[in-house]
């Protein structure tokens, strides 16, 4: 056990096993993405029944809500890396957490932007500042000071304990996004799927829906290993194993 | 297939704006979450080589 923890520390730790081992990943996320994305969107545009209350534009929901989860869930990510990275000091965890942010950012903007679209036909208003709406726009804000950050300092070692440390402490936000829409007065209406719940939609409304989750999470996957790749290239250009893999044949 | 023809997919009951510039928003998203990344990698790994190149070169 002891020998297999240590046997593990070390890989996660070593830039040439993550990409190796990434490289191989890589074509299943493509697949993965393609696939469900696919699926999820010829189902939700085309084939799941219109809400009788909404009409067509509930199919914004296909986007909006992957969208909006994969936001709070690659923040988690990232504060779990740095706190990673912090303690246990494997720097791979630190090109990881660097990878997440454009993506993070990318979906807190979607779910921001889709959901001032369908709140136009359906509240009336593209924009209202409440518990919701401000807490999502705190989380994108979070991100591009992450991103910043990264960008302002040098060297890389302070970089990556300075946005470790601020991905840490605005994990605040989550909890703050997750209860916002019970804890004060809001237009958003509660999430409409639990997971611990039966969804109390059709299937042909929830499946497409499914889809969507998964396939935009492949898609993260596969943004986020592109970009790691190509940082684990930069931070060791030094190394033996980047000369070797570049050598001109 | 929920609509009856194509002029009622593209039209969505009069959503049809909403419903599509989301859609094209996220999927715009979506492509330059993948394109400017791996233009990135593959700009990474040609500076390398050459990088490398040179100085296998320079060390001759």
């Amino acid at each position: 056990m002891w020998n297999w923890l240590k046997t593990l520390y070390h890989r996660l730790g070593s830039p040439k096993w993550f990409y190796q081992i990434t490289g191989k990943w890589l074509p299943w996320f493509v697949a993965a993405s393609l696939v469900l994305l696919t699926t999820g969107l010829v189902m939700g545009l085309a084939y799941a029944p219109m809400d009788y209350q909404q009409g067509n534009s509930f199919r914004i929901m296909y986007i909006h809500v992957p969208a909006a989860f994969l936001a709070q869930s690659v923040y988690m990510m990232m504060a779990a890396a740095g706190v990673v990275m912090l303690v246990w000091k494997i720097k791979m965890a630190d090109v990881v957490a660097q990878a997440l942010a454009p993506v993070g950012a990318a979906m807190t903007f979607i779910s921001l932007v889709t959901g001032a679209i369908w709140g136009m036909p359906t509240w009336g208003t593209w924009w209202m500042w409440d518990a919701r709406l401000t807490s999502m726009l705190i989380l994108f804000f979070l991100y591009l000071g992450v991103i910043a950050l990264r960008e302002a300092l040098s060297p890389q070692e302070v970089a990556a304990k300075a946005c470790a440390l601020l991905a840490i402490v605005g994990v605040i936000n989550i909890p703050i996004i997750k209860y916002s829409v019970d804890w004060w007065y809001t237009l958003h209406q509660p999430a409409s799927i639990k997971l611990t719940e039966k969804p109390a939609m059709p299937a042909s409304m929830y499946l497409p829906l499914l889809f969507m989750v998964l396939g935009f999470y492949a898609l993260l996957g596969w943004s986020v290993l592109l970009r790691a790749r190509a940082e684990v290239l930069r931070r060791e250009a030094k190394s033996g194993w980047v000369r070797e893999l570049l050598k001109d044949k | 297939m929920y609509f009856d023809s194509l002029s009622d997919f593209i039209n969505m009951g009069g959503h049809g704006l909403y419903v599509w510039s989301s859609y094209a928003l996220t999927l715009a998203l979506m492509a330059a979450s993948i394109l400017l990344p791996w233009l990135n990698l593959k700009r990474t790994r040609k500076q390398l080589r050459r990088q490398f190149a040179r100085e296998a070169a320079n060390a001759e």
